[in-house]
C-alpha cells in the first residue's frame, strides 16, 4: 500500500461543542502534568514520573474521537491518555499519591494506570508491552463481532522492538481493528531517533506489511483528529489496521529524574514554538467557535478541577497494609 | 586507597578491563552518550569510541543474542541491563543460548559475557521496575550468578566476571549505587565463587546477599547489644553456592536464618535451605528459617511496599525467637 502524507488542510467540520471539548481536554492534560511536577518536587509522588507536556495534541486528537467502549493502551507516559479516555483526574491523581481511591487502588503508580470502566487496558512500564495487549483487545472485538476499535500509543524508540513488528504483521494478517499510534518525539531517553532507527520514517514501515501508514503533525490537534477519524472509520468498517506516526516533542526531560542534558536548547526552543495549545486556541478563535474569555473560563475551571484532584488525593486513605495480597488472584474482588 | 562511590567502582573496573583487553566492550541502552542510567559507563564512549560502548536500540532479546554471537567468535561483551528487569525480554537468549549453547555444542564454544545492571526493590518504582529476578534466573543451567553488595566487591567481582569464560549474571542493587567506601588504588580481583564472612560469630548463622546485607548488619548491632553473637555471611555467589563456607558456619553455630529480598517461593533462600538440609542436617539444632521477600508484585504504595521485604527489626525478632528455643 502506498504511504501518504495526510493533507494538512481539510478538516471534517467541527462545531463549537466539539471544539470546546477538545480545548478542555488539551488544557486538562497540560495543567494536570504541571501539577504533577509540583507534587513530585513537593514529595507527594514518587518513583519515575514521565510527563506528557508537548505531546497533548496526540492524546486529545485521537482519544477524543473514540467511543467509551473503544480500547486504549499506553506506556509509562500514561497520565494524559488516561484523562483523555475519561478516567477522572481525581482517580489518576490519587493513584499517583498511592491512595486506595486511585484508579489502580494504589498498587500501580504512575506507570501502571488502569481503568476497566473506561477500557483503559494500561499503563505499561516496559516499552512495547502495550502493543500486543491492544492487539488482543482488537482481536476480541473481531472475534465477538463488535465494532470496537483499539488504539495503542508508544514512542519512536519502541518501534525498534520486535513486538512492534510482530504486531503489525498479525494485525494485517487478521485485519484487526487497531490503530498503532507512534508518538515520535525524536528521543528515547538519551538516544536520538536517527541513532536508533535505520529508517527514520516510521510510517513507511507499514509498507512492509501492506498496511496504510501516515505521517501526522503531532503538534496539531486538528491534524491528529483528522487522522484519527480516517483510521478509526477504516478499523470500524472491518478494513484493518493503520500505522500513524505523529511527529511531536516532549517539553520536559524523559522523566522527572532525567537531567535532560543531551538535547540541544535550540532544538527545544524550536519545538516549544510549535506548542499545540496556542495553535488550537488560535484555530478556535479564528473560526469564531469561542471567544478568548470563554477559553479563559475553561482554563480556570480546569485549574479548579486539578486542584480538587490534588485535594482528593491528599484526603484519600492509603490502602490498608494488611491487604497486601489482595487482587493477586481472581477470587479477590 | 581512595574513596569511591559504588557506581564509580564499577566504572573503574570496566575501564581497567577495557584498557587491558580490546575484546572487552559494553553493549546496552543509553550506555554511550547518556553515560548509563546509573552513570556506570559515563565518559567511556569518549575514551573507547561508539563501537566499544555501543548504544543499542531498545531490543533486549536481539542485542543480547548479538552479544552471545559475538562472544562465540571471541569478543567479551558486557551487557548493561538499564534495569535488570528489562532483560526479561531477553530471557530466551539468556536461558537458551547463554546458558545452554556451550553444552549443546558439545563444548565447542565459550560464551564469555557479563550481563549486569540494577535489580531489587527500589523506592516506589512500581512492580515492573522493582523486580527480584534471582529466582527466575537461578533455574537456568549454565549460568553463574553473582550479587554485589559493597563498593569493594563491586569492582573486584566485575573484573573477575569479565575475565571469566562463562556467562555471568551480575546483579547490582538499585538502591546501592551511591554507597561510599575506601578501596585500594592497585588492581585487585574478588573471586566469583566465594561467600564473604562479614562477621564471625558463634550463636547463629545469618545468610544474606545484596542490599539485605545492610539490614542484617543493622540487626546485628541490636543482637550484639543483647548478648547474641551472630555470624553474618554474604553469599555473593548465588550460583553456584559456596557450600563450603556455608556448611562450615552451620557446623559452628547449628542455627541458620536466611535473609533475602527475593520472593520466598522458589527463591535463592529455598535453594540454600534445601542444600543445607541435604549437606549438614545433623548439625542443625533448629529448622532453617527464611525471611524472604513476599510472593507478591511490589506495590507502588509506600507503606505496603515496606512490608514486602525484611527489615532489621524482623531479623532481630526472628533470631531472638530462634535462640529462645534453646532454653
Ligand atoms: C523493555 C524495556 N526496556 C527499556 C526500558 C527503559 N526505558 C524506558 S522509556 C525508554 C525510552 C523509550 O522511548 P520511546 O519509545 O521513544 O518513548 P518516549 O519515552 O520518548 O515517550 C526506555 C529505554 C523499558 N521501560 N522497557
Amino acid at each position: 500500500m502506498v504511504q501518504e502524507q495526510l493533507a494538512p488542510t481539510k478538516y471534517d467540520p467541527i462545531d463549537r461543542q466539539e471544539a470546546l471539548m477538545l480545548y478542555r481536554d488539551i488544557v486538562l492534560g497540560r495543567t494536570f502534568e504541571d501539577m504533577c511536577a509540583q507534587m513530585y518536587y513537593r514529595g507527594k509522588m514518587f518513583g519515575f514520573v514521565h510527563l506528557y507536556n508537548g505531546q497533548e495534541a496526540v492524546s486529545t486528537g485521537f482519544i477524543k474521537q473514540l467511543r467509551p467502549d473503544d480500547y486504549v493502551t499506553s506506556t509509562y507516559r500514561d497520565h494524559v491518555h488516561a484523562l483523555s479516555k475519561g478516567v477522572p483526574p481525581r482517580a489518576v491523581m490519587a493513584e499517583l499519591f498511592g491512595k486506595a481511591t486511585g484508579c489502580s487502588k494504589g498498587r500501580g503508580g504512575s506507570m501502571h494506570l488502569f481503568s476497566a470502566e473506561h477500557n483503559l487496558l494500561g499503563g505499561f512500564a516496559f516499552i512495547g508491552e502495550g502493543i500486543p495487549i491492544a492487539l488482543g483487545a482488537a482481536f476480541a472485538a473481531k472475534y465477538r463481532g463488535t465494532d470496537q476499535v483499539s488504539v495503542c500509543f508508544f514512542g519512536d524508540g519502541t518501534t525498534n522492538n520486535g513486538q512492534f513488528f510482530e504486531c503489525l504483521n498479525m494485525a494485517v494478517l487478521w485485519k484487526l481493528p487497531i490503530l498503532f499510534v507512534v508518538e515520535n518525539n525524536l528521543w528515547s531517553i538519551g538516544m536520538q531517533h536517527h541513532r536508533a532507527s535505520s529508517v527514520t520514517d516510521i510510517y513507511r514501515k507499514a509498507d512492509a506489511f501492506d498496511m496504510p501508514g501516515y505521517l501526522v503533525d503531532g503538534m496539531d490537534t486538528l491534524e491528529c483528529r483528522q487522522a484519527a477519524i480516517k483510521a478509526i472509520k477504516r478499523a470500524r468498517a472491518g478494513e484493518g489496521p493503520t500505522l500513524l506516526e505523529c511527529s511531536t516533542y516532549r517539553f520536559r526531560g524523559h522523566s522527572l529524574a532525567d537531567p535532560d542534558e543531551l538535547r540541544d536548547p535550540k532544538e527545544k526552543e524550536f519545538w516549544r514554538k510549535q506548542d499545540p495549545i496556542p495553535k488550537l486556541t488560535k484555530f478556535i478563535q479564528e473560526q469564531g467557535l469561542a471567544s478568548a474569555a470563554e477559553l479563559k473560563l475553561i482554563e480556570q475551571e480546569i485549574r479548579a478541577e486539578v486542584e480538587d484532584a490534588v485535594q482528593f488525593g491528599e484526603d484519600s486513605p492509603e490502602p490498608p497494609v494488611d491487604e497486601l495480597y489482595r487482587f493477586q488472584f481472581a477470587e479477590d474482588e | 586507597m581512595a574513596v569511591k562511590l559504588f557506581y564509580e567502582a564499577l566504572h573503574d573496573g570496566l575501564e581497567e578491563e577495557m584498557q587491558r583487553n580490546k575484546d572487552v566492550l559494553v553493549i546496552g541502552e543509553d550506555v554511550g552518550h547518556y553515560g548509563g542510567s546509573y552513570k556506570v559507563t559515563k565518559g567511556l564512549h569518549e575514551q573507547f569510541g561508539d563501537l566499544r560502548v555501543l548504544d543499542t536500540p531498545i531490543c533486549e532479546n536481539s542485542f543480547t543474542g548479538m552479544a552471545i554471537g559475538a562472544a562465540m567468535v571471541g569478543l567479551r561483551p558486557v551487557i548493561e541491563g538499564m534495569n535488570m528487569g528489562f532483560l526479561l525480554l531477553a530471557f530466551n537468549q539468556i536461558a537458551n543460548n547463554a546458558g545452554m549453547l556451550r553444552y549443546t555444542s558439545g563444548g565447542q564454544f565459550k560464551i564469555p559475557i557479563v550481563i549486569r545492571g540494577p535489580g531489587g526493590v527500589g523506592r516506589q518504582l512500581g512492580a515492573e521496575h522493582s523486580q527480584r529476578l534471582e529466582g527466575y534466573f537461578n533455574n537456568v543451567p549454565g549460568l553463574k550468578i553473582v550479587h554485589t553488595s559493597t563498593v569493594y566487591n563491586a569492582k573486584g567481582l566485575l573484573k573477575s566476571a569479565i575475565r571469566d569464560d562463562n556467562p555471568v549474571l551480575f546483579f547490582e542493587h538499585v538502591l546501592l549505587y551511591n554507597l561510599k567506601e575506601e578501596i585500594p588504588d592497585e588492581e585487585y580481583y574478588v573471586p566469583l565463587d566465594k561467600a564473604d564472612v562479614v562477621r564471625s560469630g558463634k550463636d547463629i548463622t545469618i545468610l544474606t546477599y545484596g542490599r539485605m546485607r545492610y539490614h542484617c548488619l543493622d540487626a546485628v548491632k541490636t543482637l550484639v547489644a543483647n548478648d547474641i553473637d551472630p555470624e553474618v555471611i554474604d553469599l555473593i555467589s548465588l550460583k553456584p553456592l559456596d557450600m563450603e563456607t556455608i556448611v562450615a558456619s552451620v557446623k559452628k553455630t547449628h542455627r541458620v536464618i536466611i535473609v533475602e529480598e527475593d520472593m520466598k517461593s522458589g527463591g535463592i533462600g529455598a535453594e540454600v535451605a534445601a542444600s543445607i538440609i541435604e549437606q549438614c542436617f545433623d548439625y542443625l539444632d533448629a529448622p532453617v528459617i527464611r525471611l524472604a521477600g513476599k510472593d507478591v508484585p511490589v506495590p507502588y504504595n509506600g507503606r505496603m511496599e515496606e512490608t514486602v521485604i525484611p527489615y532489621p527489626k524482623d531479623i532481630v525478632r526472628a533470631v531472638e525467637d530462634m535462640l529462645a528455643l534453646r532454653v
